[in-house]
């Protein structure tokens, strides 16, 4: 805050320096060497290096290097290998062996193995497993844990005040199973690539490609070789371009080339933005003596106050050792020409029930369904060169998927109101439990969620005691635990559209937000190697690739773009 | 024997480790559960190096061999599509796998250096799970070939292979003669990337499956492991006003 406001003091003196010297001979003079010495201490150091933002085609350094991408064609292209990309491509690998034709189906995935970036609580409802693979029991699913009690509690600092759990009420239940969902992920990895999937876990699809008539053409995987300061190393290869009839993103909460298509194809325009969450999740041994397989916990209150939406959850698996998982958690157009979205990615997740890998995975599937005879068609009538394939946005309409969600669309915006928390759990009891969401209004939310911050000025720090390696552990120990990584030497994926933004307005009206809000400590404001002023430091070796820089930075300025593949943390089975 | 101007054929051997591991909590091993496998950074050097002999023309044919469970394929086809020709897979798996160390492996490999007629063995100095840095070493042992081990430079000449070699004191020149074994060390070569292209050209290529009792290899171990253990937390440190209170304190600890 403080070198903010002496920059602009300093801005200050030299205007006013500037309006009471004369049209003399000497005001040039005097102009210049105020203005330069503003001028430098205001200069940023170059923060940004990654050639989104400073393109290479201007750059002397790429000057003759090889810049042709080797390409291939499939039928289809999936980007993201999580329930919803995953039951997409199994389906269309059944239509396919059951209608006895030829489908290549490629499936890219940015996490060094199928299942390595994905994390959840995870409380599995089992109708859309059950339809993809009925027999999934004796295929050795990693559903082992069927849940056998339910408890849900209001928490204040000292009591848990018991809520009761009468049956109908989203939280319920009963008859789903807890998983690890990184493992039934990689379950499903094996799945698809036994039906003739082609997987590529390593390879992150960093640009979307378009015909001429602006159809989606296909992905291009990341460039590999490339420093820190945006220079090429030796080992520099160009991606690969992967061109399809159709492109199904299925990224994931936030997903970067998912924002592009936003933007591109105008998909949020009809639409409320998107609001988001961040959960975190530890997995925990246990005394045997407390662990209780089945039993399901969820939580409200304590310590989030009763205008933030929240609460935690706290799963007792039954995989043979005594573990338990924790933690504390508005559809676009779906559909344009060459692809569609499917999963988190538009978002599908019912939150109430804080369950969205069912509907993921459905609507995965459903997608597929739609496009299967499009793309097996003999001849084909389309006005693009991409296949546009509304049919999805139909189908998914017509589903159980889109019924649930309807039923549920008031509860997460009901919370907005004076009695936040709490009048949201009225509005649930009586329009959920008792009407099942069949009231004729649709509650608006409050907007996008980087417009929500406050000034810094307006509000009181929290005072956060410290981890006591116990129960609670500081934030770096916490991040090396989550095993991400990535090569150093290559330019941070977490780019800036202007390099100055953070000190000049995160910093001085926000006191630099996004140090609190990245759960890996990315972001620091350290002071400058010349004693004046701050500068922000990208650790971004840490990333968990969980977006919430660029979800939440309230200048909207972090663009959080895919690094090298094969980086990024590695969960086992989370 | 062969008496070829050039060397036909190289084995390399990529190993796999496990990246991230955790103590399991009786401090009998290491958590292999699920943890990622990658390719030891040692031996992408040593396949590398290979990949470029053949680039040079120098030698006909690179062979990537690894021994493991089913997870070791993956770690031949990133080998594979950084440009060695063919694979081979020593099945070992469960118990035998927790227990296959160097000298098992240099059993192996031994074995089908022969079974090849292999003129070159190119591995990783060491790896970075257990950081034995004996392989090589037996390999050549077994088989009476000379050995030029942490190599950080290495140049063909005839049936002679000159060796740059990193010592404590610097570095040693060496020249052998082949059939040898080659260690790769950190400064050999940076590996190039195994791009998808190549991953998919790499998926063509042929991995035979072999078992180890096919090459008449034993594979009891001579260790038995007692314990793992984690290293000692980091204590904080603590700060001191006066120097006094700093001798006082060394005292405590029994460190004076």
């Amino acid at each position: 805050m403080f070198p903010a406001s002496r920059y602009s003091c300093q801005a200050h003196r030299c205007i006013r320096a500037l309006k009471t010297v004369p049209t003399e001979h000497t005001a040039p003079q005097l102009y210049t060497t105020l203005h330069r010495r503003t001028c430098s201490s205001l200069s940023t150091p170059r923060i940004t290096t990654h050639y989104t933002i400073h393109p290479r085609d201007k750059d002397p350094r790429w000057e003759g290097v090889e810049m042709e991408r080797f390409a291939d064609e499939a039928d289809v292209v999936i980007v993201g290998g999580g329930p919803a990309g995953l039951s997409a491509a199994i389906r269309l690998k059944q239509l396919a062996n059951e209608h006895e034709k030829e489908l290549r189906v490629c499936l890219v995935e940015k996490a060094s193995q199928i299942g390595a970036h994905t994390l959840s609580g995870a409380c599995l409802e089992p109708s859309a497993i059950n339809e993809l693979f009925p027999d999934w029991k004796e295929r050795g699913a990693p559903l082992h844990t069927p849940v056998t009690e339910d408890v849900f509690s209001i928490l204040t600092e000292k009591h848990r005040i018991p809520v009761p759990m009468l049956p109908g009420l989203p939280m319920q239940n009963h008859g789903n199973y807890i998983v690890r969902l990184g493992n039934f992920v990689r379950w499903l990895g094996e799945q698809a690539e036994e039906l003739g999937v082609e997987l590529y876990p390593g390879y992150a699809a960093a640009e979307v490609l378009f015909h001429e008539d602006g159809s989606v053409k296909g992905i291009a995987t990341n460039d590999v070789g490339i420093a820190k300061d945006g220079s090429p190393k030796d080992v520099f290869e160009r991606g690969m371009e992967l061109h399809a009839k159709v492109t199904m993103f299925g990224e994931g909460c936030h997903g970067h080339l998912a924002k592009q298509l936003y933007k591109k194809f105008n998909l949020r325009e009809n639409c409320e933005p998107q609001t988001y969450a961040i959960g975190l999740k530890e997995v925990w041994m246990i005394d045997e003596k407390k662990w209780r397989p089945g039993r399901v916990e969820h939580s409200v209150g304590w310590p989030l106050n009763r205008h933030t939406y929240g609460g935690s959850f706290l799963y007792h698996l039954n995989e043979g050792e005594p573990l338990v998982a924790l933690g504390f958690v508005s559809l676009p157009k779906l559909t344009f020409p060459g692809g569609l979205l499917i999963g988190c990615s538009p978002g599908f997740m019912n939150v109430p029930k804080i369950k969205g890998t069912h509907t993921a995975m459905k609507s995965g599937m459903l997608a597929a369904e739609a496009i299967f005879p499009k793309v097996t068609a003999e001849s084909l009538d389309s006005e693009t060169a991409g296949l546009h394939v509304p049919e999805y946005a139909e189908a998914l309409k017509n589903s159980w998927v889109w019924k649930e969600l309807y039923a549920v669309r008031n509860i997460r915006p009901s919370f907005h109101n004076y009695f936040g928390l709490y009048g949201g759990m009225v509005y649930t009891g009586i329009f959920y439990w008792i009407l099942r969401g069949k009231e004729p209004w649709t509650l608006k939310h409050c907007g996008l969620d980087a417009n929500q911050l406050k000034p810094a000025k307006d509000c009181t720090p929290i005072d956060y005691p410290k981890p006591d390696g116990k129960i609670s552990f500081d934030l770096l120990s916490s991040v090396a635990l989550s095993g991400t990584n990535h090569e150093g030497d290559q330019p941070a994926h977490l780019t800036l559209k202007d390099d100055s933004v953070p000190v000049a307005r995160n910093l001085a009206i926000y006191d630099g937000p996004e140090q609190r809000f990245c759960p890996a400590g990315v972001y620091e404001y350290v002071p400058l190697e010349t004693g004046d002023g701050m500068r922000l430091q990208i650790n971004a070796q840490n990333c968990v690739h969980c977006k919430t820089c660029d979800i939440k930075d309230p200048s909207q300025n972090i663009n959080w773009v895919v690094p090298e593949g094969g980086g990024g943390p590695a969960y086992n089975g989370m | 024997m062969h008496s070829n101007r050039y060397c036909n054929r190289i084995i390399v051997l990529p190993f796999s480790v496990l990246l991230e591991i955790r103590v399991k909590p009786d401090n009998s091993g290491v958590v292999t559960d699920g943890v990622k496998h990658s390719m030891n950074p040692f031996c992408e050097i040593a396949v590398e190096e290979a990949v470029k002999l053949k680039e040079k023309k120098l030698i006909k044919e690179v062979v990537a061999v690894s021994c493991g469970p089913q997870q070791s394929q993956e770690t031949i086809r990133t080998a594979l599509a950084m440009g060695a020709d063919r694979g081979i897979h020593v099945e070992v798996a469960g118990k035998d796998y927790e227990t296959l160390g160097p000298l098992q492996v240099s059993k192996i490999m031994a074995a089908l250096a022969k079974k090849e007629d292999a003129q070159l063995i190119i591995l990783g100095k060491q790896a970075i799970d257990d950081d034995c840095n004996q392989t090589g070493q037996m390999t050549a042992a077994l088989l009476d070939w000379p050995q030029g081990t942490f190599a950080s430079e290495v140049s063909l000449d005839g049936d002679k292979v000159k060796v740059v070699r990193e010592i404590d004191g610097g570095l040693e020149t060496i020249k052998i003669s082949t059939p040898a074994v080659l260690t790769a060390d950190l400064r050999l070569n940076t590996p190039r990337y195994a791009t998808l292209p190549n991953i998919m050209k790499a998926k063509k290529k042929k991995i035979a499956n072999v078992k180890p009792a096919d090459l008449g290899v034993d594979l009891t171990s001579r260790l038995e492991v007692l314990k793992v253990e984690e290293p000692p937390q980091r204590q904080a440190g603590v700060k001191v006003e006066t120097v006094e209170d700093l001798v006082g304190k060394l005292k405590e600890t029994g460190r004076i």
